[in-house]
């Protein structure tokens, strides 16, 4: 077929006409015949035990369905990596919002009365609400020590670099916790009975998750259970994890009171009780030679993971590879932790702990420099990871990287070198301060090392009679593009119209397992997975010689034809190979750690009132190599989008802590950026194929978190004169950097 | 109507996109809750319940409003403008296939505010400006774009100046 490529190319969205009328449907769009409402009594306090649950004798309790953990059919426990959360608390409480009592009735106004009507009696215990106090073991709130999981990376002798520094420079950062805010809150809708099974619908990243919670919970065969994603309004990774929560309480509802239960979080629910990105503490201590080459770096990096595991190691991990950044140094040691507080678990957001230690590494790597006597840009510059040398982990790089080409390239774009020095002239007598601040970061896609080959995830691709194709995997289209970009692939695969290709809804029974909608895998991983499928299904053609070297789609429509009148289907599925010579040691915690990189390099300009101490990004500049550029549309949208989350990070998104709770928990006053807010956010891709992906393809999603905020934490040093290490830079942590005060 | 009373269904008469409909709600019902309840018109949708989103929003005689915030009863006799119709039957409105092209729809779940408050905008000001399509979206939030593509798509709206009644 003789046309353009499909990939490359901004083809519309698969699904844009039903979003762009209003015609598509979230999990509130959906009703069942004969469904009722569910709700969840949670705990006000955040740790303790349960005395009693009391039932206001003033509400018609006959008329509710009540389900408390002894309603439990199988394992009171949401399944993920370690057994520690319960689905109902039971005995204890360990966080403040922890789900006790659900509730279902069909007037969801008597509902939210009967809800403020149920009280649980408790006897408080001592709680921790900080790393520090967690580390201080203040109380023992998890397992032994308060610890979920510890990584230590070393390579080369730190201890012993320090004779020969010219230079050695410490710094703490800190990065709070922020909310995902997905615009479409969490919801469910469920249908459950003994004899049938479990069926969930719902707002999610991860089908297979959920099947595996539900499976374990309701203690089904995996036959019985089956999960199915609608439309899904945004997640951002707070969708990959916590909807196993609330399908298990939707389902629970269901199975005890045999009607289709909908449960819809409304706003201050979803973010109260859900998780949020985990905050974390840095200490880095630097050595540097007279050039300013790094001599060692020992990196000290703690989350809080609040109060169980869930996915705490991994975000731990994924921090921890990449705290030393995209810099060669000889010896290194990265000592990590996750720690319990009596908090709801955090989890999954977008970066996934990168976020938090590329913060600190961009952030310090500014005073290093400074101290040095070099600008930020040089000092990296001499620094930077080139092709042969090993990461921390001990990584080779086999690609040409060319960081200081793409750093060149930001600064050019966002005329820094000129900007800087005209700053400096009129920032003495101006009130509005203004300066420029870069970030040079990397971002490894798909699962840490053997993470891919343990998901060994799969992928199907059938044709119908008439050549129509449907995709089959289990990843979710949750914004940012799956469905159209596995269409792309397989019509270019397949050399057919991009109308001819469906994508299969994600509903467990129908399709493969092809692993979660994070870790920036989708069109990486699971994309090449559906390009082996489409071209395997050709061969099959092929090789039944049904078609010719340059057939036309109507031939294709016809072999295919044949073939199923010969066969009865065809249809190809594929599994996940590693990739040879990406070798990964857990033990260790060495060796190639990520099978691509994304390589970044970001400017942001800031204005700061010196009077207000509110902060303003004027303009930001975002330079990335990520292998192939499936979709520019879709792929500029990614960065644009992530930024804009990335400077709430560091500039708005504050969660107010009293006790373990949220306590500005609606959109009023949790601040994220409104379309007044933001910069002209200017997107500029280099394209350097990668082995691994289709069309040569790396992960994007989650790469555009880790610049900004070190950006624009080094551009208001830059404005300012003033250091300011820790996340968000609200304007009282401004203020009271610059005038030294407490507010 | 001199007689309601918060505790009392009342009979509620307006157009919605066009259409006379009638229906009995509360009078402090949300009118988010009876567009998509009573009405069937799902397309606009909730994302904070506190009119900081913009989720919700449609057109009530002619204004950008927050449905979340809107009581039932004050929709009697006005003319309702939802997502539903904006476009013209399978003619998508300048600002939806604007929408389509520049990808101004991610998850799509603040797309139909966004489109209601875009087209509000043109009616208001049929060339703005960057600052003017800053402020006139300004009450809708996005969390999946970053706002980029949705200011393009205002701009290739107005280039294709189709905005039609």
């Amino acid at each position: 077929m003789q046309r353009e490529p499909y990939i490359g190319s901004a083809v519309p969205r698969k699904e844009g006409r039903e979003k762009a009328t209003g015609r598509a449907r979230y999990v509130d769009d959906l009703s069942f015949p004969g469904m009722i409402y569910g709700a969840t009594v949670r705990s006000a306090i955040p740790r303790g035990r349960i005395r009693g649950i009391h039932f206001d004798p003033a509400i018609a309790w006959n008329e509710f369905t009540v389900v408390t953990a002894r309603d439990i059919p199988g394992k009171n426990v949401i399944a993920l990596i370690v057994d520690d959360q319960p689905c109902l608390a039971e005995q204890l409480i360990n966080h403040p919002e922890e789900p006790v009592v659900l509730l279902a009735h069909a007037d969801p106004y008597v509902l939210e009365k009967a809800r403020r009507a149920v009280r649980i009696e408790t006897e408080p215990l001592p709680a921790v609400f900080t790393i520090e106090d967690s580390l201080a073991k203040k109380e023992v709130v998890w397992g032994e020590d308060n610890i979920f999981k510890t990584y230590l990376v070393q390579r080369g002798d730190v201890d012993a670099a320090w004779e020969n520094a010219a230079q050695i420079v410490e710094g703490e950062y800190f990065t709070g916790a922020q909310e995902q805010l997905y615009i479409e809150p969490n919801g469910m809708i469920a249908i459950a009975n003994p004899q049938d099974g479990v069926s969930v619908w719902g707002s999610m990243q991860c089908p297979f998750y959920v099947h595996k919670a539900l499976a374990a919970l309701f203690d089904l065969p995996k036959e019985k259970v089956r999960v199915i994603q609608t439309e899904t309004g945004g997640g951002f990774g707070g969708k990959e994890e916590y909807p196993s929560m609330i399908a298990a309480h939707a389902a629970l509802l269901a199975w005890k009171s045999g009607k289709p239960v909908k449960i819809i979080y409304d706003r201050a629910e979803d973010m109260a009780a859900t998780t949020k990105r985990h905050p974390s503490r840095t200490r880095h201590r630097t050595a540097i030679d007279r050039e300013g080459k790094l001599l060692a770096m020992e990196i000290d990096f703690t989350i809080d993971g609040g109060a169980y595991e869930t996915l705490s190691p991994v975000v731990l991990s994924r921090g921890t590879i990449h705290a030393a950044g995209p810099y060669f140094c000889p010896n290194v040691r990265v000592d990590a932790r996750a720690m319990a507080t009596n908090a709801p678990p955090h989890g999954a957001f977008r970066g996934f702990g990168a976020p938090q230690s590329i913060f600190a590494l961009e952030r310090h790597f500014d005073v290093v420099a400074r101290r040095a006597g070099l600008t930020p840009a040089e000092f990296r510059r001499r620094n930077f990871i080139r092709k042969g040398q090993s990461s921390a982990v001990g990584q080779v790089i086999h690609e040409q990287v060319e960081m200081g080409k793409l750093l060149d390239r930001a600064l050019q774009l966002s005329d820094y070198q000129a900007k800087s020095k005209r700053f400096a002239l009129e920032n003495p007598t101006s009130r509005l301060k203004k300066g420029m601040g870069l970030a040079t970061f990397m971002h490894g896609a798909g699962f840490t090392g053997s993470g891919e080959e343990y998901l060994a995830s799969v992928v199907s691709v059938e044709a119908s009679r008439e050549g129509k194709i449907r995709v089959m995997a289990a990843s979710t289209e949750i914004g940012q593009g799956t469905n159209t970009v596995f269409a792309q692939i397989a019509a270019d695969a397949l050399g057919l119209p991009y109308d001819w290709i469906e994508i299969a809804q994600p509903d467990t029974s129908a399709v493969p397992n092809s692993g979660p909608t994070v870790a920036s895998r989708t069109v990486m991983i699971v994309g090449k997975l559906v390009e082996s499928a489409a071209l395997s299904l050709k061969q099959t053609l092929q090789r039944a010689n049904l078609l010719s070297p340059d057939f036309t789609a109507a031939e294709f429509a016809s072999a295919c034809s044949n073939y199923i009148a010969a066969h009865g289907a065809l249809k190809s599925t594929v599994q996940y190979q590693p990739p040879p010579n990406v070798h990964w040691d857990d033990v260790k915690y060495q060796g190639d750690a990520y099978s691509a990189y994304a390589w970044a390099a970001y400017v942001s300009e800031v204005s700061v009132d010196t009077t207000t101490f509110e902060i303003h990004v004027d303009d930001f500049v975002a330079v990335q190599e990520v292998g192939r550029v499936m979709n520019p549309v879709l792929a500029t949208g990614q960065i644009e989008g992530g930024i804009a989350q990335a400077i709430g990070y560091a500039l708005y998104e504050n969660v107010v802590w009293r006790e373990g709770r949220m306590m500005n928990s609606q959109m009023t006053n949790y601040i994220m950026p409104t379309s007044a807010d933001l910069p002209p956010i200017r997107v500029f891709f280099e394209e350097q194929p990668n082995d691994y992906g289709p069309g040569g393809a790396k992960g994007i999603g989650e790469l555009p978190m880790d610049g900004p905020a070190p950006a624009i934490a080094n551009a208001i040093e830059a404005a300012t004169g003033v250091s300011v290490n820790r996340i968000p830079i609200t304007p009282e942590v401004l203020m009271e950097a610059m005038e030294n005060v407490r507010v | 109507m001199s007689e309601a009373s918060a505790n009392a269904v009342v009979e509620i008469r307006c157009t919605v996109n066009a259409e006379p409909r009638a229906f009995r709600a509360y009078p402090m019902a949300r009118l988010l809750d009876v567009l998509r309840g009573e009405l069937q018109l799902t397309g606009t949708k909730e994302g904070c319940g506190e009119g900081e989103c913009g989720a919700c929003a449609i057109l009530l005689d002619g204004e950008l409003a927050n449905s979340c915030l809107v009581p039932a009863l004050h929709a009697d006799g006005a003319a309702i403008i939802t997502i539903e119709g904006i476009a013209g039957g399978d003619q998508l409105h300048a600002v939806q296939q604007a929408f389509l092209e520049c990808g101004g729809a991610q998850c799509g779940i603040c797309t139909p505010g966004m489109v209601l408050a875009a087209v509000n905008l043109l009616e208001r000001h049929p060339n703005p400006d960057d600052a003017q399509i800053r402020e006139g979206l300004a009450g809708n939030l996005c969390r999946c774009t970053g706002y980029m593509r949705i200011f393009e798509a205002v701009v290739q709206a107005c280039r294709a100046s189709g905005v039609h009644r």
